[in-house]
């Protein structure tokens, strides 16, 4: 018995100009399963994740979600897939607060048609407790608030709406280390319930904790897809760097 | 020294607590201070016929075709962009609603005023949503699209009539524009007042509980009446003052004139569009991010469409004021008014970085800029000693604002 993976992406190109960003790449993810996208900067890892998330337009290639065929011309059309994405430029309005930003484009409406800003306030204190007690200003602009605070508003608005996907890109960049355990906790948490997570991260340690496989990418190609048992990090580094892995290499769960 | 330095910090903390509790804009407070600055210092100058009962009903009706118009620039410019041809929107609409009521329709008829009202009105929506296309979906930058559209609907509003006057309009029509029926008398204003304190009353008792039920700390007391206090004051004292002011040679009091009424109406339905609902909140996030707005799901080209057609949509309000109260239609109506809409919006602490932006504001804006004329008129200054002033005003508008930013950082 076969589970049909969330997404497929088959085959997907995306060029600027002379620049291939993406090119040929393939990927599937699967329930309840974490894949790691790693490569280095300006690999192309960012534009293959916009892609799914509507941000971006592809050339060619297929994205198939629970098994069907879709196009997702932009971000709603990838929302309303059940796909919720981290953006690494984390994507807020900065003039706005957080239950704003949270709800934004999805705004809780009181029975008479009006923004319910209340209740948003309540539910984001709630979301964003979950992510870090300390939280205090959120009713002020989010521009006034620290790197790590903002990219909790932006991680709090991904998890709010029960996605089916979840995209991270470098979700902990800018986070302090109880807050870069909560997120992996919570990650660990959300891949419990089914829910399948692309993740992007330079992190080796969180890439070793949290991936069940991993794909590579260098210069906008796939250059090596593993299960994480079958890799170490040095591996991984190899093929980040030369695109190559050692020369006697085996799968390490074999030797 | 440190005995004199504490002295002078304390109080200045507790001053800013208050403001922090009370929930008042600091900004909002300075514009306060600069109109009556200005209104004290106009009266000075014009040995006190500024500050007459007949001046303030003048000026709150020269303040109202601006102050309209303003609430609309608010958006347009919180959404990062320009509409630099209101003016000759006003101009082409008002000669166009001027024209069918007075030569293409029979001008006594009843249905006529009220049904070319809403051509005109129609007409602005359209020209507005036509710009803004071409501003959203053509990505042509709003400074270009409405610096043609300046060109392109002054020479329209001259091709109307071919530069002719057209006059009179509808005797019911005139009321529009606050001449000497264009208001709603004593009693009326008075009501309106009271209502507009219970309302204010309402709206404060409701929020109060809004924010208890939600467990969120509440205003203290105290703020809250000293707040209540000072609006029903005003609304009173608005009403007080346009109800001293009598029709000539009798002692019937004018009250509040219709224009004004017009321009209340719309500064709480553009209040509460921008408050309330999910187009005012997309408006300022598109503003902040537009490309966060854009990757949140808005239809950020729709919304700006949108603001664009309301625009129009206020300068064909704007001109049925400015016709209805020159009983004509003349095809320099609107010219240069862009810039002082603009000004009102840009004093109102609206930034033109985007973003940022209130309604409340613009009107306050509005009304600096019209006492500025207007006083200027009174004190016998020329149109081009004015257009100077106003050039300067606006500058240093910015200039505070660059300078109010800086601060902030
Ligand atoms: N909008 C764009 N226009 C032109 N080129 C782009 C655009 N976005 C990305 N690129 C190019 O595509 C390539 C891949 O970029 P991408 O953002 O996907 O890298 P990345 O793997 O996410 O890197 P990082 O680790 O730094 O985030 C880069 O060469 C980049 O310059
Ligand atoms: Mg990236």
């Amino acid at each position: 018995m076969s589970v049909t993976p969330l997404i497929e992406m088959k085959n997907i190109h995306k060029r600027f100009g002379g620049v291939h960003a993406v090119e040929d790449v393939s990927i599937s993810l699967y329930p309840g399963e974490v894949v790691g996208i790693l490569g280095h900067n300006g690999a192309g890892k960012s534009c293959l994740m916009k892609m799914l998330a509507g941000a971006m337009e592809l050339d060619s290639g297929e994205i198939l979600v629970n098994g069907e065929n879709v196009t997702i011309k932009n971000p709603r059309d990838s929302r309303d897939l059940g796909i919720e994405t981290i953006y690494q430029s984390l994507a807020l309005a900065d003039n706005l607060n957080a239950p704003a930003n949270l709800f934004l484009g999805r705004e809780l409406m009181t029975s008479m048609g009006t923004l319910d800003d209340s209740r948003m306030e309540v539910a984001t204190r709630k979301v964003m407790h979950r992510l870090n007690p300390n939280f205090s200003n959120i009713t002020d602009p989010v521009r006034s608030m620290s790197g790590g605070q903002r990219q909790v508003v932006a991680i709090g608005r991904a998890i709010y709406f029960d996605a089916k996907i979840l995209v991270m890109d470098e979700p902990t960049a800018a986070l302090g280390p109880s807050e870069t355990a909560m997120v992996t906790d919570l990650t660990k948490q959300l891949k419990s319930e089914g829910i399948g997570i692309f993740l992007i991260s330079h992190d080796m340690h969180d890439v070793f904790e949290l991936c069940d496989r991993v794909m590579v990418m260098k210069n906008g190609r796939n250059v090596g897809a593993f299960k994480i048992d079958e890799v170490t990090p040095d591996d991984i580094l190899s093929l980040i760097i030369i695109g190559k892995l050692p020369e006697d290499w085996q799968p390490r769960n074999q030797v | 020294m440190t005995n004199k330095n504490t002295a002078v910090t304390k109080p200045i903390n507790k001053l800013s607590q208050l403001l922090k509790a009370s929930e008042l804009d600091t900004r909002m407070l300075a514009m306060v201070g600069i109109l009556i600055t200005v209104w004290l210092g106009l009266n000075l100058a014009t040995d006190g016929i500024f500050l007459t009962a007949r001046n303030l009903y003048n000026l709150s009706v020269q303040s109202s075709v601006v102050g309209i118009m303003a609430t609309g620039m608010v958006l347009v410019i919180v959404a990062r962009h320009i509409d630099l041809s209101v003016g000759s929107i006003v101009g082409f609409t008002g000669m166009m609603i001027a024209w069918m009521q007075v030569e293409l329709f029979p001008v006594t008829a009843a249905w006529n005023w009220p049904f070319t009202i809403v051509i005109g009105l129609l007409l602005g929506v359209v020209i507005g949503a036509l710009q803004g296309y071409w501003i959203a979906y053509k990505a042509i930058p709003a400074f270009v699209v409405t610096l043609g559209g300046l060109l392109i609907y002054r020479g329209a509003a001259f091709m109307v009539t071919d530069g002719r006057t057209v006059a009179p309009m509808n005797t019911d029509y005139q009321l529009l524009g606050g001449g000497i029926n264009g208001s709603i008398g004593a009693t009326w204003s008075l009501i309106l007042g009271i209502i507009a304190i219970c309302c204010v009353a309402l709206l404060m008792y409701r929020s109060h509980k809004n924010r208890i039920n939600h467990g969120f700390p509440a205003k203290p007391m105290a703020i809250q009446i000293a707040l209540f206090i000072i609006s029903a004051t005003l609304i009173l004292g608005f009403v007080w003052v346009m109800n001293s002011y009598n029709k000539p040679r009798s002692d019937i009091a004018r009250g509040i004139p219709i224009p004004v009424l017009i321009l209340i109406v719309t500064v709480i339905a553009m209040t509460m569009l921008t408050k309330l609902t999910r187009f005012g909140r997309y408006v300022f996030a598109i503003g902040g991010n537009p490309e966060a707005a854009e990757l949140s799901g808005i239809d950020v080209k729709k919304v700006t469409m949108l603001i664009f057609a309301l625009m129009g949509l206020l300068c064909g309000i704007a001109a049925v004021i400015t016709t209805a109260r020159l009983n004509a239609g003349v095809n320099s109506m609107g010219l240069m008014i862009e810039l002082s809409v603009i000004a009102a919006a840009v004093i109102g602490g609206t930034s033109l970085n985007g973003g940022s932006g209130s309604i409340t504001g613009a009107i306050l804006g509005a009304v600096i800029m019209q006492s500025l004329e207007n006083g200027m008129v009174l004190l016998g200054a020329g149109s081009a000693e004015r257009q100077i002033i106003i050039g300067l005003v606006l500058i240093a508008a910015v200039w505070f604002d660059t300078l109010y930013k800086a601060k902030q950082r």
